[in-house]
């Protein structure tokens, strides 16, 4: 039996999502198309844009539909240092995902930007204070400031709303990615120029997510083309998935507030069980604000090259925490940021829950963990 | 059995794996990472550290249906077999990385984890045969003479050998593509690695020149007297003869070649090709592949100084730690720090590394 605790990486599409889905790849026509078919899938399209746009708290013209998460995180940053050619400075948190720091690191390789990480507390939720200094040292240069809405290896909340007050003018762009779906999020209220939205963290399918990006702004695209997006983003209107992602933010937003809650006395029951079962445990990011879904756990003098392999030989799905790199592991620079030391770092596993968790799930991984710690030290 | 099969991304651990998942096995396929920073190797190598590798080895454990995991050996492989191949090399000596890295990488730190972590064996892609003799479990050479590699695996005492498995000794290397092709595994064209893998350029000399310096110095010929000059001591191998670019002819322009090389006073000696010439070698650091022969008893057997070299009849002795050699007939160009392997017939008896010659 497959027990999978690693939906921050993926999770199970639901079964509304997918029937969307099919039944909007059976619908013959390109968006852009003036002829009756393509009204007809522009209809969906638009009426899913809506759908989304009244879900994440924002217009629907606010929104532009992209491949990926990566590819409106690059969009984001990119666009808005390319369409500012007089500030160079780049401010973004020392955990962001990859799809943030990569390009960020690109730009000031390739096009002379400056980058300046803002660093967290032990805890991982982004120090206020630090943040203002360095803004105010560098107002005038900073092109954009990305803070992500929530990490994606520890769960914590990170104050977004401080920081568009301190960020003033400055555009801030927040990867909204493990929030939405899973907790209130609010554009508007929010108040940031741009945040990234995916489908596939919330049960809608691969290959389709948002930027979402205030109304009346124009960042300089990184795609090329018919300029189906707003003319910011090219690319034939992927109609099927859209049509999906909203069907499974439509069910998210529906089921929010129960699945928030069965999900986060999973999270404290996963949390209690671990410790109890190997005492020596540490719950890296237990912070006051945290996603219902996400516990990082060192193992101390374990290595999670051993703990996965171990993990997966019991048919229990976890990760090392982000689940893009192909090659070697290198120590969490999100655990590095908060203060772990590489050893630590290395010694850590991130469970993580979602709409199909059961207790179940976490009896079987509580079953069998203290043997596998035992066996998986360095 | 619960079995790693340490998977280079090449076509031999692949079917290696192949075979060793429709045994019946609970295998599990790992990449180990080499170097802590891939992109280093990543162009040009022929060996088996580059990101290109590893995803060859995660598609070919894909296909097969087993799990594949990266381990990040980085480390180990730097403190155990780069540092080594230098230090080796600074004290004027040849040394064997693909050797070593057997010895503590592959059957010892893959080994050892793979072990605590509940596996029984480490399976790898070499051409060797385990077989069950007299003696026990001892190991033999492959029936691909072409690919044999016993000699790279001589230096695994009893224990690591134990825990290890070479699924592809009985079968020669044309058959193993055959079968990568039937299986699917598409690395089947894959060239083979030649190379030294942590020096993608191919260029040896200049990679140690880059970390040892180049600290010019005399070449000199028998009686001491200078005859060149050098750009790194340990940039010349024992026997070579090209390259040495020496000043002062012999008389009737007969060649040269490196006889010896003396790191403490950085200077290379030169000399006729008769004083390569050598019959009685000196192997330390023993290394038992089976049980220990009788000490301070001659036994006939044969030697191995090279990978691909030729089994050499002899008659060996052994105090245990060191091994003594007399070849039948003189061998040409022997380095210290080159690991010599005692074989009785196809069984691999030991392995020891060269520490003297004459």
């Amino acid at each position: 039996m497959a027990i999978y605790l690693d939906h921050a990486a993926t999770t199970p599409m639901l079964p509304a999502a997918i029937d969307a889905y099919a039944r909007q790849m059976a619908q013959t026509g390109n968006a852009s198309s003036l002829h009756a078919q393509g009204r007809a899938v522009r209809k969906a399209v638009e009426e899913s844009r809506e759908l989304i746009a009244k879900a994440a708290g924002c217009d629907a013209s606010e929104i532009i539909f992209t491949a990926s998460g990566t590819e409106a995180n690059n969009l984001a940053i990119k666009g808005f240092f390319w369409s500012n050619p007089s500030k160079k400075t780049i401010v973004v948190s020392a955990i962001e995902h990859h799809a943030v720091i990569d390009p960020v690191e690109w730009l000031k390789e390739h096009e002379g930007a400056k980058v300046i990480y803002a660093p967290v507390d032990n805890l991982g939720v982004l120090d206020l204070t630090a943040l203002e200094k360095i803004i105010s040292e560098h107002r005038d240069d900073i092109a954009v400031i990305a803070i992500m809405h929530s990490n994606n290896e520890v769960g914590t909340i990170q104050p977004i709303a401080d920081v568009v007050k301190i960020a003033g003018d400055i555009p801030v762009h927040t990867d909204a990615v493990q929030s939405f779906g899973k907790m209130v999020f609010d554009f508007k209220a929010l108040g940031v120029t741009s945040a990234t939205i995916s489908a596939h963290k919330l049960g809608g399918p691969l290959g389709v997510a948002a930027l979402i990006l205030k109304r009346g702004l124009d960042i300089t695209p990184l795609l090329h083309g018919g300029g189906q997006e707003r003319d910011i983003r090219s690319s034939t209107v992927n109609a099927p998935g859209i049509v999906s992602f909203a069907t499974a933010v439509d069910q998210a937003l529906a089921n929010l507030r129960d699945n928030y809650s069965k999900m986060s006395s999973l999270q404290f029951q996963l949390r209690e069980d671990i410790l109890r079962e190997v005492p020596d445990a540490r719950i890296n990011g237990w912070a006051q604000e945290i996603l219902p879904n996400i516990l990082n756990v060192t193992f101390p003098g374990t290595k999670n090259e051993s703990l996965l392999v171990l993990l997966d030989m019991a048919g229990i799905s976890a990760s090392q925490g982000s689940a893009c790199s192909a090659g070697v592991q290198r120590p969490s620079h999100v655990l590095l940021a908060m203060g772990l030391s590489e050893k630590e770092a290395d010694s850590t596993v991130r469970f993580s829950l979602g709409h199909t968790s059961t207790q179940e799930d976490i009896d079987a991984l509580c079953g069998v963990i203290a043997d596998v710690v035992k066996r998986a030290i360095k | 059995m619960k079995v790693v099969v340490a998977m280079s991304g090449g076509v031999d651990s692949a079917v290696a794996a192949a075979r060793i998942h429709e045994e019946g096995h609970e295998a599990i396929g790992v990449h180990l990472a080499l170097s802590s920073n891939p992109q280093k190797y990543r162009s040009g190598a022929r060996g088996c550290c580059t990101i290109e590798d590893s995803h060859d080895a995660r598609r070919a454990a894909d296909m097969i249906g087993i799990p594949f995991y990266i381990w990040d050996m980085a480390e180990e492989f730097h403190d155990g077999v780069v540092e080594n191949f230098i230090e080796e090399y600074a004290n004027g000596r040849t040394p064997n990385p693909c050797l070593r890295c057997n010895e503590k990488i592959k059957f010892a730190a893959v080994l050892e984890r793979a072990k605590t972590m509940g596996f029984d064996a480490v399976a790898t892609g070499h051409y060797a045969q385990m077989r069950e003799t007299e003696y026990g479990r001892t190991m033999h050479r492959a029936v691909d003479p072409g690919k044999d590699q016993s000699y790279v695996l001589a230096v695994l005492n009893k224990e690591q050998l134990d825990g290890a498995l070479f699924p592809l000794g009985d079968t020669v290397k044309d058959e193993v593509r055959i079968e990568a092709k039937r299986r699917g595994l598409y690395v089947a064209n894959k060239p083979d690695s030649h190379d030294i893998c942590f020096i993608p350029s191919g260029n040896n000399a200049g990679w140690l020149r880059d970390r040892l310096g180049s600290e010019s110095g005399p070449i000199v010929d028998e009686d001491g007297k200078q005859v060149g000059e050098h750009q790194g001591a340990y940039t010349y191998t024992i026997g070579q003869r090209r390259g040495l670019n020496l000043s002062i002819p012999t008389q009737g322009g007969t060649p040269r070649y490196v006889l010896k090389i003396e790191p403490k006073t950085n200077t290379v000696v030169v000399g006729g090709k008769q004083a390569l010439a050598v019959t009685h070698i000196e192997g330390e650091k023993a290394i038992w592949c089976g049980p220990q022969p009788q000490a301070s008893k001659s036994h006939r057997g044969f030697a191995q100084i090279r990978a691909h070299g030729s089994p050499l009849p002899c008659e060996y002795r052994t105090d245990g730690a060191v091994i003594f050699v007399d070849l039948d007939e003189p061998l040409l160009g022997l380095a210290t720090g080159q690991g010599l392997v005692i074989y009785e017939n196809d069984r691999v008896v030991g392995s020891a590394t060269v520490s003297a010659t004459n």
